[in-house]
C-alpha cells in the first residue's frame, strides 16, 4: 500500500490537489481493506460490488465527498437508504441526479433543488459515462459498515516507551565505583603506615623543596608567557563571544501553530513558491496568508491515521488539533462548510530577521539566480519546526558571492555585461562578486 | 605651620558672628534634611504596600531582566494576512493614477502605495494637462498621515457618529427649507462636474440655496475678464512652449499664477535649439520665480505695473493713454512693447495684476498678437472663487438672513481678511457646518464639523480645464472616521449611491461618450471632445460685444481707467504665495515648513522682503551671526486705519524701491497644527478686497528676528565656474571653448587640461562596463521649484530637523538649490570687472572691487542650481574615511554604508560640494524633533527600501540606488535590456520642467550620454579633478534685444 502511494506521488509532485487527492484515496483504500476483510461475509448479499465501487468512489466523487462528512457535497455514507427512508426516492432518482445533477435542478425537482440551495448553488459535476452497474458498486461501496474507530489503538501505543538503562544511571555508577576505589587506597594506605609504625620503620618524608607556585612565580619568563597566553586565549573567547551577538543561527522559536514543513515540503513535496509565491517577484518571501492553507485544508480536515501516530509518538503533537487551531484563526466552520467571518491573525513569531540597514531581496536570487530555497534556509523539508540554518551574517553572505557563478544563461539582460566582463578578467563563468556584488551600496542603502 | 594663611569659601566665613558658619563646622547640611518628615509618618509608610524588602526584591528583579533581556534579541511576531489581497504582494510597490483638488493645487498625480499605504506622489506621464505635481503636491501624501486630523463627526467640540450627525443635520435643513431660510454652500473650487451636479440636486431639494465658491487666494478679476469677453468664467490657458517672446506684467506664471502648471511648457522653451531659446521679460516688484528665470527683469512698483501695462497695450494694439513712468522703466516698456509686436503670434502676455481692467488688458493684447501662446478656447477651471458673491455672504450672514452655511475645503476664518465680520456673521446662522480635515480656525468655531478625509482617501472627478477630465479615487482605506463633502450631500439628498457610482453614472451619461470608465480611472485622465462648445464660447463673445462698446474701445477704456487706478501712497505692499506654502492649508506639513524658498532660502517663516535703500531709509537690517545665522529687524505693517502688525524683515534683492512683499498662507494659529508649525504672522488681515496688492505703512519695530536660512544673500563675487552662465549671442556665434571652457592646470609649465589623466592624482578605473549612470541638471530649463526637493525628502526618508537646527546650518536636505545672485546684469560683466582687479587698494582694487560685488545690486541676476552629492568618481570623501564607509561602485555610485559609519565627519569636511549631512541627533522616535517621524501615523510614510539612518551617521544623496537597483531587478527577472529612460531618481521623475534627467551612459544612444557630449556640458568645480557623475549644462539668457 505504501509503495504504490510513494510512486504514486512521485509522479505527482507538482500537482497539489492531486497529491491531496491521492492521500485521501490511499486513506480510503485502506479502510476499505479493513472493511473487506472484516465484512467480506456481507458483502455477497448485496448486488453491487464495494472493492469496484470503491475504486470509483475514489476516483469519482472522494474529491467533494467524504462518508461521514460533510465537504463540498453531503456525506456519502449509506445515502441510498437514507434517501428512500427520509426522501422517499428510490435508486431511479439517484441514477439521474448522478448522471445529470443540473438538468433535475432546472426540471424543478423539489429536492434537487433543496439540495443545490444547500450547497451554494453549485451543481455536482454530471458523470453521464457511469453505467447503472457502477452506480451500484458504488452505493454498495457507501452501504458498507464503517470499521470500528481505532482511536483505541493509537491510544495503546502512545504509552511511554520503557527507556532502556540511561547514560545517566551508567555515569552514577561508575562514579559510587570510583569513590569506593579511592576510599579502599587510601585505608590501605593508612594500614600500611600502621603497619611500618608499628614495626619501626620511620616513613621518609620527601624534601618538598619550594611549592610549585612559588618556582612558578619565581619565573618571570614563565609568567610573561601564561599571561599572554592567558589573555590571547580570553580574547579569543570574547571575540567569540561578540561575534555571535545577534546571530541567531538555529533559533527555533515555539510557533503559535505547529506547522511542520516535514510533512507539507517533505512528505507531500510540496513546492516551496506555492505558498511563499511572493518570493519569486518580491524582495520579502512572504508568509502565506491563510487563505492559501485553505486552499487544501478545507479538505484536509485530519491527517492520515499513521501521521497522527508519528505526530504524538515522536513530536508530542496532535496535528489534528493544530488543524483545528487553523480553521479557528481563519474562521472556518467546519460542520457548515463556511467561514463565518470571525478571524483571529496568526503571529508567528518571526525566524529569519535581516536588520534594516541591510537589503536583501528574494526573487533576485530565487526568480533571477535560480538559487535552490534550501541553499540558505537548510533543509526545511527534513525540518518538523522551521529553525534559522544559516547564520544570515555579512561573511555568509559574501562567500557566497564570491563562489557563486552568475545565472546569465537565456537572460538577455546579462548578454552584453557577461560577454564584457568575462573578457575583462578572463574568465568563463563570471562571479557574484565580479558582476559586482560585494559593493557596499548593493545592499546598503 | 609655615603660613597662617586662612582659606575661606564663602565670604559668610569672614564673618565671626555667623550662626551658619557654626552651623556648618557641626553639620554637613544648614538645614536639616526633612527625612524624618517622610519617615516619621509612621501611618503612611505602614500603609504603603511595598515594603522595603519589596522595594529591594522589585529592583533586583528588573535589573536582572534587564540585563537578561539584553542578552536576547527581541521576539519578532510576523502576521501575516488572513486573506491577502490579490493586488497586494508585500515588497512590491503599487500605482494608482489620481488627483489632488484641494482647492489650490489642482494635478494628476501617480501615487505609490506600498503594502497599502500610500508613500510617494508621482507625476503622470499621461496627463496632458497639470500634470507637474508642485512640491505641495509632492509633500501632500505626508498630510495624509497627519495625527491631528480630525477623527470622527464632532458637534460642539464633542465626537459625535456619523448616524447621529445625519439625523440632527437632515432634519435642521429640512426645517429650514420648510421655513424658507437660505442654505448657503461656502465651497473651495471643486472643479468637478460630479459635485456640479449634486449640488444643483441639493438646491433643487432645498429649495433656497446658494452656492459661493471661494478661492483664498483669489483669481477673480481674470475669471471676470475672461466671463466678459468669451461668456464663461474660467481663465484662458497659456501654452508657454509656443512662445518665443513672454513678457509677464507681475504674474509669477511660473509659481501660483492662475493655478499654476505653466512651467513645464515655459521649460521646454528656455533650453537652446538650432540657436533659438524663447526670450522672457518680466515686470514685477517681488523678486520671484518667474523674475528670477527671465533674461530681463524690471523692477518698478505695483502701481508702476498697472501703468506699464497700459502703456504696452497702447503700444501693441493702439489707443493712447498718459503715463508717468521713470525714463528707465519706460524704456524697458517700449522695448518689451517692440519686442512683442516682432514677436507676432509668437509672442505672449500675461499679468497678474488683481485688476479686471488689466485683465482683460491681457486678454485683448494676446488676441490682437494672435498669440500661439494663448489658447481661450480650452479654458482652465481650477479656480472659480467669486470675490463678491464672498463679500455678499458676509453681509447677508451679518444681516442675519442666512440659516444655514455648509462649508467644505475652506477656512474663511483664517483667509478671509475680514474674518472677524465673517465670526460675527457665523453666530447668527442656524446650522453650521464645517467639513474640514483638520479643526481649524473655522470649524473650531461651527456647530458641526465633517471629518473630512484626505484626497487620497476619497473619489473624485475634476474638470482641470475645459474638456481635459481627471480622476481621483482612493489608495487607502480612510484612516479615521471620515466623510467626504460628497457623500453627505449624498445623503442630505436622499441618494444611496455611493459617490463613486454617483461619478461613475455622472461620467457615463455625460463625459464619456462611449469609452470605458475603467481605463479611464486606470489612467486618471480623460480628455474628451470640446468641438462643438468651441462654437458656443464664439457666440457668446459675439453677444458681449453686442450689449457694449467695441472690443478696442473697450479695451482702450480699460487700459485708461487702469493707468488712471495706479496711485500709490506710501509703499506699496505685493502679497504673494511661497512656493512651499500657498495658501497656507498645508501649514502643519513638516516637509514644507522645513522647505527652503526657493529666492530667499529661507525655511519656518514668512517675511517682509523689502529693498536694500528702503531698509536703509527705515533703519532695517539684516544681520549675520558668527555662525552664519540670519537675524532681521521687525517692522510694523499697516493698512490705514487697522493695527499694525509685527513682521519680520529680510532685504531682497532686486525688491522694487518703494514696494514690499509679504506672502500668505503662515501665522496658523488653530489647534491642528502643532506648536512648531505655528510660525510666520497672518498676511490675509491685509489682503482687503481681495487684492493682492495695498498701500501700507512701514514702521521699523523693536526687536530682532532669527530666521532660518541656509544660505545668505550674498553673490557668486565673480566665481562664474561655480555657475556657468553666457549670453545666447555668444553661445551662437563663439566656441565652446570662450564660453565653457575646461579648466587648466599647470604640468611643468605647460597648461594642461584638469581632464587629461597626466594631471591626475588618482588611477583611472575602467567603467564601461555595465551601467554608468549619470545624472545631468540643466540649468537653463531649471526653474527652481522644489518639487525635486520634497520628492527626494519622500523617497530617501530624509528627516525634518527644525528651525533651531536649521539656523545651525545642519539641515538635512540630501538635495538642495542653490540660488546664486550676480552683482551686474549679467555674470560676464561680474566676470570683467573681477578680472579688471589691479592691486589691493585703489580704483581698481580687489579690496573695494570684492566689496561692491558682494552687495546685491538692485537687480541682480539669479541664478538656480540644484545641488546633490555629485558622486565623484575620484570622491575626496571615500580617501578620507577611516572605515571606509563611503566607497565607490562601479556603477558610478558613491556608497555609503550608514551601519559602518562611525561618525568622525572627515568626509564632509574633504567634500568641495558640501553635500553629505550628518546626523547630529536621532530625529526619528525623539520627542525633541516632534515631526512626523516621531508618531506612529506619521512613520507610515516612510519608504521601507530605505534605511532610516541613526544618529551619528553621515548621509547624502545615493542617486537613488534603490530605483536604479530596482530597475536592474525588474529588467534581469524579465530577462531583458534596459531601454533609455527606464532608469530615473527621485528628483528626475519629480522634474515636470526636464531640467534634471537621469541614465546611462554606457548606454550610448542614451539621452544623458548625448547630453555628456553637448557643449554645454560642465562639471562642478572641474578645477578640484573630482570628475562628479553630475552634470551641469550651461545657463544661456537670452539678452539679445529685438
Amino acid at each position: 500500500m505504501k509503495k504504490s502511494y510513494q510512486s504514486l506521488e512521485d509522479n505527482s509532485t507538482n500537482n497539489m490537489i492531486q497529491v491531496i487527492y491521492r492521500r485521501l484515496a490511499s486513506k480510503m483504500s485502506s479502510l476499505g481493506l479493513v472493511i473487506l476483510l472484516t465484512l467480506s461475509t456481507s458483502l455477497n448479499a448485496q448486488e453491487g460490488d464495494p472493492v469496484k465501487g470503491k475504486q470509483l468512489y475514489n476516483t469519482n466523487c472522494a474529491a467533494c465527498h467524504q462518508l461521514d462528512r460533510k465537504m463540498t457535497g453531503p456525506a456519502l455514507r449509506n445515502v441510498e437508504a437514507r434517501l428512500a427512508e427520509e426522501q422517499g426516492l428510490d435508486r431511479e432518482w439517484l441514477n439521474s441526479w448522478i448522471r445529470n445533477s443540473a438538468g433535475m435542478i432546472k426540471s424543478g425537482d423539489a429536492y434537487a433543488n433543496q439540495i443545490w440551495n444547500e450547497y451554494n448553488q453549485t451543481a455536482m459535476t454530471a458523470f453521464p459515462t457511469l453505467s447503472d452497474q457502477d452506480i451500484s458498486d458504488i452505493l454498495a461501496y457507501t452501504a458498507a459498515t464503517p470499521p470500528e474507530k481505532d482511536d483505541e489503538v493509537i491510544q495503546q501505543q502512545v504509552v511511554v516507551q520503557e527507556p532502556g538503562i540511561s547514560n545517566k544511571l551508567i555515569l552514577g555508577a561508575l562514579a559510587i565505583l570510583f569513590a569506593l576505589l579511592a576510599m579502599a587506597l587510601v585505608l590501605v594506605r593508612r594500614t600500611l603506615n600502621r603497619f611500618a609504625e608499628e614495626k619501626g620503620l620511620e616513613t621518609i618524608e620527601e624534601d618538598k623543596g619550594l611549592p610549585i607556585w612559588k618556582a612558578f612565580v619565581q619565573n618571570q619568563f614563565l609568567v610573561l608567557c601564561s599571561v599572554i597566553f592567558l589573555m590571547l586565549a580570553s580574547a579569543y573567547f570574547v571575540y567569540g563571544y561578540f561575534m555571535q551577538v545577534g546571530v541567531d543561527q538555529g533559533y527555533e522559536p515555539v510557533q503559535p501553530i505547529h506547522y511542520s514543513h516535514r510533512i507539507h515540503a517533505g512528505d507531500n513535496g510540496i513546492d516551496c513558491k506555492y505558498c511563499h509565491s511572493s518570493a519569486r517577484v518580491s524582495k520579502h518571501s512572504g508568509i502565506p496568508s491563510l487563505n492559501i492553507c485553505m486552499n487544501c485544508h478545507k479538505s484536509i480536515y485530519q491527517v492520515a491515521e499513521e501521521t497522527q501516530k508519528e505526530g504524538i509518538e515522536e513530536y508530542g503533537i496532535d496535528y489534528n488539533a493544530e488543524i483545528q487551531k487553523l480553521y479557528k484563526a481563519v474562521g472556518w466552520d467546519e460542520n457548515e462548510q463556511k467561514y463565518t467571518g470571525e478571524t483571529q491573525p496568526v503571529k508567528w513569531v518571526r525566524i529569519h530577521n535581516l536588520p534594516d540597514f541591510a537589503y536583501f531581496n528574494h526573487s533576485q536570487h530565487v526568480s533571477v539566480a535560480g538559487v535552490e530555497c534550501q541553499t540558505c534556509h537548510g533543509p526545511v523539508e527534513e525540518m518538523e519546526i522551521m529553525y534559522q540554518h544559516s547564520s544570515l551574517t555579512m561573511g555568509w553572505c559574501i562567500n557566497c558571492h564570491r563562489e557563486t557563478n552568475v545565472k546569465v544563461e537565456d537572460n538577455a539582460y546579462y548578454a552584453k555585461i557577461h560577454e564584457q566582463l568575462s573578457k575583462k578578467y578572463g574568465v568563463e563563468k563570471l562571479t557574484a562578486a565580479q558582476m559586482g556584488g560585494l559593493e557596499c551600496g548593493k545592499c546598503h542603502y | 605651620m609655615s603660613s597662617n594663611k586662612k582659606y575661606w569659601k564663602s565670604v559668610e566665613e569672614l564673618n565671626d558672628n555667623s550662626s551658619i558658619v557654626e552651623t556648618l563646622k557641626q553639620n554637613e547640611f544648614v538645614e536639616e534634611i526633612p527625612t524624618s518628615e517622610f519617615l516619621g509618618d509612621k501611618e503612611s509608610l505602614e500603609s504603603s504596600s511595598t515594603t522595603r524588602r519589596d522595594f529591594l526584591k522589585y529592583v533586583g528583579f528588573s535589573t536582572a531582566a534587564a540585563s537578561l533581556a539584553a542578552c536576547e534579541g527581541p521576539v519578532i511576531k510576523s502576521i501575516p494576512y488572513v486573506v491577502q489581497p490579490e493586488s497586494i504582494i508585500p515588497g512590491v510597490a503599487n500605482y494608482y493614477a489620481t488627483t489632488i483638488a484641494n482647492g489650490f493645487d489642482f494635478a494628476s498625480v501617480l501615487v505609490k502605495t506600498r503594502e497599502g499605504r500610500p508613500i510617494k506622489i508621482e507625476n503622470n506621464d499621461l496627463a496632458k494637462t497639470h500634470n507637474g505635481a508642485n512640491a505641495r503636491v509632492n509633500a501632500s501624501v505626508l498630510d495624509l498621515y497627519d495625527s491631528l486630523r480630525v477623527k470622527s463627526a464632532m458637534k460642539g467640540g464633542n465626537e459625535i457618529l456619523w448616524s447621529t450627525f445625519d439625523e440632527e443635520t437632515s432634519a435642521k435643513l429640512a426645517e429650514l427649507s420648510a421655513a424658507g431660510k437660505e442654505i448657503v454652500l461656502l465651497t473651495q473650487t471643486f472643479a468637478s462636474p460630479s459635485t456640479s451636479k449634486l449640488i444643483s440636486e441639493f438646491k433643487e431639494k432645498f429649495g433656497n440655496v446658494r452656492h459661493v465658491v471661494y478661492d483664498a487666494v483669489s483669481e477673480s478679476p481674470a475669471l471676470d475678464a475672461y466671463e466678459a469677453k468669451y461668456g464663461m468664467r474660467a481663465m484662458a490657458n497659456y501654452d508657454f512652449s509656443k512662445a518665443m517672446t513672454i513678457v509677464s506684467v507681475g504674474a509669477d506664471f511660473l509659481s501660483d499664477w492662475q493655478g499654476g502648471g505653466f512651467d513645464s511648457g515655459y521649460a521646454q522653451g528656455r533650453v537652446p535649439k538650432d540657436g533659438k531659446m524663447s526670450r522672457h521679460i518680466q515686470f514685477e516688484s517681488n523678486m520671484s520665480l518667474s523674475g528670477a528665470n527671465a533674461d530681463k527683469r524690471v523692477p518698478l512698483t505695483p502701481s508702476q505695473q498697472k501703468q506699464a501695462l497700459a502703456k504696452l497695450y497702447s503700444l501693441v494694439v493702439g489707443g493712447s493713454v498718459s503715463t508717468d513712468l521713470p525714463q528707465k522703466i519706460d524704456e524697458a516698456v517700449q522695448k518689451a512693447a517692440s519686442e512683442l509686436k516682432r514677436a507676432g503670434s509668437n509672442g505672449v502676455l500675461v499679468t497678474g495684476i488683481q485688476d479686471v481692467n488689466a485683465q482683460s488688458l491681457a486678454l485683448a493684447i494676446n488676441e490682437s498678437l494672435g498669440s500661439k501662446a494663448f489658447d481661450p478656447s480650452t479654458p482652465i477651471l481650477t479656480r472659480q472663487g467669486n470675490n463678491k458673491a464672498v463679500a455678499q455672504l458676509v453681509t447677508d450672514m451679518n444681516a442675519g438672513r442666512i440659516g444655514g452655511l455648509i462649508m467644505s475645503g475652506v477656512n474663511p476664518m483664517y483667509t478671509l481678511p475680514n474674518a472677524t465680520e465673517f465670526a460675527s456673521g457665523l453666530e447668527k446662522t442656524e446650522l453650521s457646518i464645517a467639513f474640514s480635515m483638520k479643526v481649524d480656525e473655522t470649524s473650531s468655531n461651527t456647530q458641526y464639523v465633517g471629518a473630512a478625509p484626505h484626497y487620497l482617501e476619497s473619489w473624485g472627478d475634476v474638470e482641470l480645464k475645459k474638456g481635459h477630465y481627471s480622476l481621483m479615487q482612493p489608495t487607502i482605506r480612510t484612516l479615521f472616521d471620515t466623510r467626504q463633502f460628497q457623500e453627505a450631500l449624498l445623503k442630505w439628498n436622499g441618494n444611496d449611491m455611493s459617490y463613486r457610482d454617483y461619478i461613475k453614472d455622472t461620467w457615463g451619461t455625460g463625459i464619456l461618450s462611449g469609452s470605458s470608465f475603467n481605463q479611464a480611472l486606470q489612467d486618471g485622465v480623460y480628455v474628451g471632445t470640446i468641438a462643438t462648445e468651441t462654437e458656443n464660447t464664439a457666440d457668446a463673445a459675439e453677444s458681449t460685444d453686442d450689449s457694449e462698446a467695441t472690443p478696442a474701445a473697450n479695451a482702450g477704456a480699460a487700459a485708461r481707467a487702469l493707468a488712471a487706478s495706479a496711485q500709490s501712497s506710501g509703499m506699496e505692499l505685493q502679497l504673494y504665495t511661497k512656493v512651499g506654502m500657498g495658501d497656507g492649508q498645508q501649514a502643519n506639513n513638516p516637509w514644507l515648513q522645513e522647505f527652503p524658498d526657493p529666492i530667499t532660502r529661507t525655511s519656518w517663516d514668512n517675511y517682509l522682503t523689502i529693498s536694500a535703500v528702503d531698509a536703509k531709509e527705515k533703519g532695517l537690517i539684516n544681520e549675520y551671526e558668527a555662525t552664519g545665522a540670519l537675524n532681521g529687524s521687525y517692522a510694523n505693517v499697516a493698512i490705514n486705519g487697522q493695527d499694525p502688525i509685527t513682521v519680520p524683515v529680510i532685504i531682497q534683492p532686486g525688491q522694487a524701491k518703494g514696494s514690499v512683499g509679504l506672502s500668505l498662507g503662515y501665522g496658523r494659529t488653530a489647534e491642528g497644527l502643532k506648536a512648531e508649525m505655528k510660525t510666520g504672522v497672518n498676511a490675509y488681515p491685509l489682503y482687503q478686497n481681495f487684492d493682492t496688492i495695498q498701500s501700507v505703512t512701514v514702521s521699523p519695530a523693536s526687536g530682532m528676528h532669527e530666521f532660518a536660512c541656509v544660505q545668505l544673500q550674498n553673490t557668486l563675487m565673480g566665481r562664474g565656474d561655480i555657475i556657468k552662465e553666457t549670453t545666447l549671442e555668444i553661445f551662437n556665434t563663439k566656441d565652446k571653448e570662450y564660453w565653457n571652457p575646461i579648466p587648466k592646470v599647470s604640468l611643468n609649465h605647460v597648461e594642461t587640461p584638469v581632464t587629461s589623466p597626466e594631471v591626475d592624482l588618482w588611477d583611472e578605473f575602467d567603467r564601461s562596463v555595465g551601467h554608468h549612470f549619470n545624472l545631468s541638471i540643466d540649468l537653463n530649463s531649471c526653474t527652481g521649484c522644489g518639487a525635486c526637493v520634497i520628492a527626494c525628502h519622500a523617497e530617501n526618508n530624509v528627516p525634518v530637523v527644525g528651525k533651531e537646527e536649521i539656523r545651525r546650518s545642519r539641515d538635512m536636505h540630501w538635495l538642495r538649490i542653490d540660488r546664486y545672485y550676480s552683482s551686474e546684469d549679467t555674470f560676464a560683466e561680474d566676470n570683467e570687472k573681477k578680472d579688471a582687479f589691479s592691486g589691493l587698494t585703489g580704483d581698481n582694487g580687489s579690496l573695494g572691487g570684492f566689496g561692491e560685488l558682494e552687495n546685491p545690486a538692485d537687480n541682480p541676476q539669479v541664478a538656480f542650481q540644484p545641488v546633490m552629492c555629485q558622486h565623484c568618481n575620484h570622491a575626496p570623501c571615500e580617501t578620507v574615511c577611516p572605515v571606509a564607509a563611503s566607497s565607490h561602485g562601479r556603477q558610478g555610485q558613491n556608497h555609503m554604508a550608514y551601519n559602518r559609519c562611525v561618525g568622525t565627519r572627515y568626509c564632509a569636511n574633504n567634500c568641495p560640494y558640501k553635500v553629505r549631512r550628518f546626523n547630529w541627533f536621532l530625529y526619528n522616535k525623539n520627542d525633541e524633533f516632534d515631526y512626523h517621524m516621531n508618531d506612529d501615523l506619521g512613520r507610515m510614510v516612510l519608504n521601507p527600501d530605505v534605511t532610516v539612518r541613526s544618529r551619528g551617521v553621515m548621509e547624502k544623496c545615493s542617486m537613488c540606488i534603490q530605483m536604479t537597483q530596482k530597475t536592474i531587478l525588474d529588467a534581469k527577472r524579465d530577462g531583458r535590456e534596459i531601454k533609455d529612460g527606464e532608469f530615473q531618481t527621485a528628483c528626475s521623475a519629480a522634474c515636470s520642467s526636464g531640467s534634471i534627467k537621469f541614465g546611462d551612459i554606457n548606454d550610448h544612444n542614451s539621452e544623458v550620454a548625448k547630453l555628456k557630449e553637448d557643449d554645454r556640458m560642465y562639471h562642478l568645480l572641474e578645477s578640484v579633478g573630482t570628475k562628479p557623475n553630475v552634470q551641469y549644462h550651461t545657463k544661456v539668457r537670452n539678452t539679445t534685444e529685438a
